[in-house]
């Protein structure tokens, strides 16, 4: 089984700020990280490669500081990495990230199955795998908890909904982003921490999977940020201590001072 | 400090640290009450390839051709034991009882053992102790009576960790009682062996998540291929073992000594007295003070000794016993006074300092008591001065 994972090296959500000028986040002086969800999604990854063999390749696109990302996946099951970096895709937008990584996975050979987190932590737009799905003209099951079976090429998966789930049958390859119910992340072991050390990483430019210059990048991205801005803190809530009866009362009190009831 | 840390050391300590905060942290507690032994954390520490740091690569393990990997041991079981003494028996008693296999098995018995042990699916045990062979380890009463291809052991050993949950046992017998310590010799058990059953499960004050029994040999019948090393040369492979894997127990002390230390840093900062935190005490700031020069000390001989038996040097005893004897003081010393910096909860079992003190007092009782550290220091010193004549 042929496995690609999709990998996003986001800022450490703690600390993110954002530069009001340009509207962008501040990456200087920030911890990157793994965004979380691509985590569960190659854990995911390398379950299958466990259960049914083949191997697990994951595919990153950024600066080329992401290569930490791609080692610490590595350290964590997967087999091979590839960067696809590249002055020409800096500031894509998802629809020019969607191209390009569906560019860089169609150069890697046969798969049979594109895994990634249902969205990234920064963006938070969701919008990358099912880019993917399109552009390389296959199916997608979005915000899957779970990978029920595998067999004749074609998988049954549970996909979250807002009431329970949905039993999908997907014919492969198919692109399938992940939940965080779907399995819980294993930490790296020393092996693969000496193997990630090791590892060669491949760097791909934008020549290497022959994109068309006009859909990368800047040039590609026809999303246009108007406004991006922290929410502000939730404030804490308000305990009502004492018996039962007494809490009722309060809470019935002040939710008649709030105009609720 | 900078301990020159090799990047595999480096690596080996982050790995342990991230398995003794996510999986052992939650369970600590609960583990220790239940006096039961973690199996769900001891596959973690499995999973993570911390059981092999000591054994050859050739077998399994991360160590190169013929040298000992004391030092990855140390390492590993000082983070493992910042937040459990107990759990990370799982690991340190096992490679007390493989070390005599590495340093004195063949090569069938090493390819037998070792890949499983290394792998974590097989954990080992040693057993020496006797109810009426403590210290004096020549006291042993188990024989080892030989009949044609096989060994017929007979005898009950006391207090063995990993007792039960282990699959390897090492261990001594007497094979010629008339000849003394000279009569002693090791075997490798299989936990299975007919004849070979588990006794008591100890109820201990301390460390109450590794598992401690009695071993009951009842006319057990091994072959004599499960000899370990040469017959008679029991009492000496032991010996031999203690000097290496004395750094082994040192380094639980340590890290019981280093996560109290770390915790009551924390706690004296958080917690407020007379309205303000009461680390602003000179007092106890000096306390602290204090805990942190024997907590750095004992490191810095617990590395050295680890670090000197890696490279080779074969005449450690001093050293080993040096280490072992002072960081278990050590550890004593600083749990006690963490519980004190902690006051009132400190003395309760909600919180994690008073079963520290309890784990760190059998670190000063075994693998030889502190007693017998000083014994065997004091002969070194004779040896050496009347050496230089």
């Amino acid at each position: 089984m042929n496995i690609v994972v999709t990998i996003k090296q986001v800022p450490d959500a703690a600390n993110v700020r954002i530069n009001p000028e340009t509207k962008t986040l501040v990456r200087e002086g920030v911890d990157s990280m793994m965004n979380p969800l691509d985590a569960y999604a190659l854990e995911e990854g390398v379950r299958l490669k466990e259960k049914f063999g083949g191997k697990v390749t994951v595919v990153c696109m950024g600066p080329p500081m992401a290569e930490a990302v791609l080692r610490e996946a590595i350290s964590l099951g997967a087999d091979e990495a590839v960067l696809l970096s590249d002055r020409a895709v800096a500031g894509s937008d998802t629809l020019a990230t969607s191209y390009a990584l569906s560019q860089t996975i169609s150069k890697l050979g046969a798969f049979d199955v594109i895994l990634g987190g249902k969205q990234a932590i920064d963006g938070d737009t969701a919008q990358v795998g099912p880019g993917i799905a399109v552009n390389l003209d296959i199916p997608q099951v979005t915000c899957v908890r779970k990978i029920r079976e595998y067999a004749d090429g074609k998988m049954v998966v549970e996909r979250m909904t807002e009431e329970g789930y949905d039993v999908v049958e997907v014919t492969l390859p198919a692109v399938i982003t992940v939940v965080k119910e779907i399995n819980e992340p294993r930490i790296a072991s020393l092996k693969g921490k000496m193997a990630a050390k090791r590892a060669e990483i491949k760097v791909m430019s934008a020549a290497d999977i022959e994109a068309d210059l006009t859909r990368l990048g800047l040039k590609g991205s026809p999303t246009n940020v108007v406004e991006i801005f922290s929410p502000e803190a939730r404030k804490g809530g308000v305990r009502i201590e004492g018996e039962p009866d007494v809490q009722a009362k309060t809470l019935v009190a002040s939710l008649k001072e709030a105009q609720l009831l | 400090m900078n301990y020159f840390l090799t990047e595999t050391e480096q690596m080996i300590k982050e790995t342990a640290k991230e398995v003794a905060e996510k999986y052992i942290k939650p369970v600590r507690a609960e583990y220790d009450e239940k006096n039961e032994f973690a199996w769900e954390v001891q596959e973690k520490i499995a999973e993570a390839g911390l059981c092999g740091v000591y054994i050859p690569e050739a077998y399994g393990g991360i160590c190169a051709e013929g040298q000992m990997g004391i030092m990855n041991l140390v390492v590993a079981v000082e983070e493992l034991s910042k937040v459990c003494g107990g759990i990370s028996l799982g690991l340190a008693a096992t490679a007390l009882g493989t070390i005599p296999l590495i340093l004195f098995g063949n090569e069938e018995q090493k390819k037998k053992y070792l890949p499983a042990i290394a792998a974590g699916e097989k954990l080992a045990a040693f057993a020496l102790t006797e109810a009426c062979a403590g210290s004096n380890a020549g006291g042993i009463q188990t024989t080892a009576r030989k009949e044609g291809d096989y060994f017929v052991l007979n005898g009950t050993k006391q207090w063995i960790t990993n007792g039960n949950v282990a699959e390897m046992y090492t261990v001594i017998a007497m094979t010629d009682k008339a000849r003394g310590a000279r009569g002693a010799t090791a075997f490798l058990v299989d936990k299975g062996t007919p004849g070979f059953s588990f006794g008591k499960k100890e109820d201990k004050m301390g460390i109450r998540a590794s598992s401690t029994y009695e071993l009951v040999f009842e006319d057990c019948k091994i072959p004599a291929s499960s000899i370990l090393g040469k017959e008679g040369h029991g009492f000496l492979s032991a010996m031999k073992t203690f000097d290496m894997s004395r750094p082994g127990v040192a380094a639980q002390a340590l890290g019981i000594a280093a996560g109290a230390l770390e915790d009551a840093v924390d706690y004296a900062r958080s917690r407020e007295q007379f309205g303000k935190p009461v680390i602003s005490n000179q007092g106890l700031r000096f306390l602290l003070a204090d805990m942190a020069m024997k907590v750095e000390t004992a490191r810095a001989m617990v590395y050295a000794t680890a670090r000197s038996i890696d490279s080779g040097d074969r005449s450690c005893s001093k050293e080993s016993a040096i280490a072992k004897c002072y960081a278990s003081d050590v550890a004593m010393q600083v749990t006690t006074d963490a519980v004190q910096v902690y006051g009132g909860y400190g003395y309760m079992r909600e919180y994690p300092m008073e079963k520290r003190m309890r784990d760190a007092k059998i670190t000063q009782i075994y693998e030889g008591t502190n007693q017998i550290q000083r014994e065997v220091i004091g002969q070194c010193l004779i040896k050496e001065a009347a050496s230089k004549k």
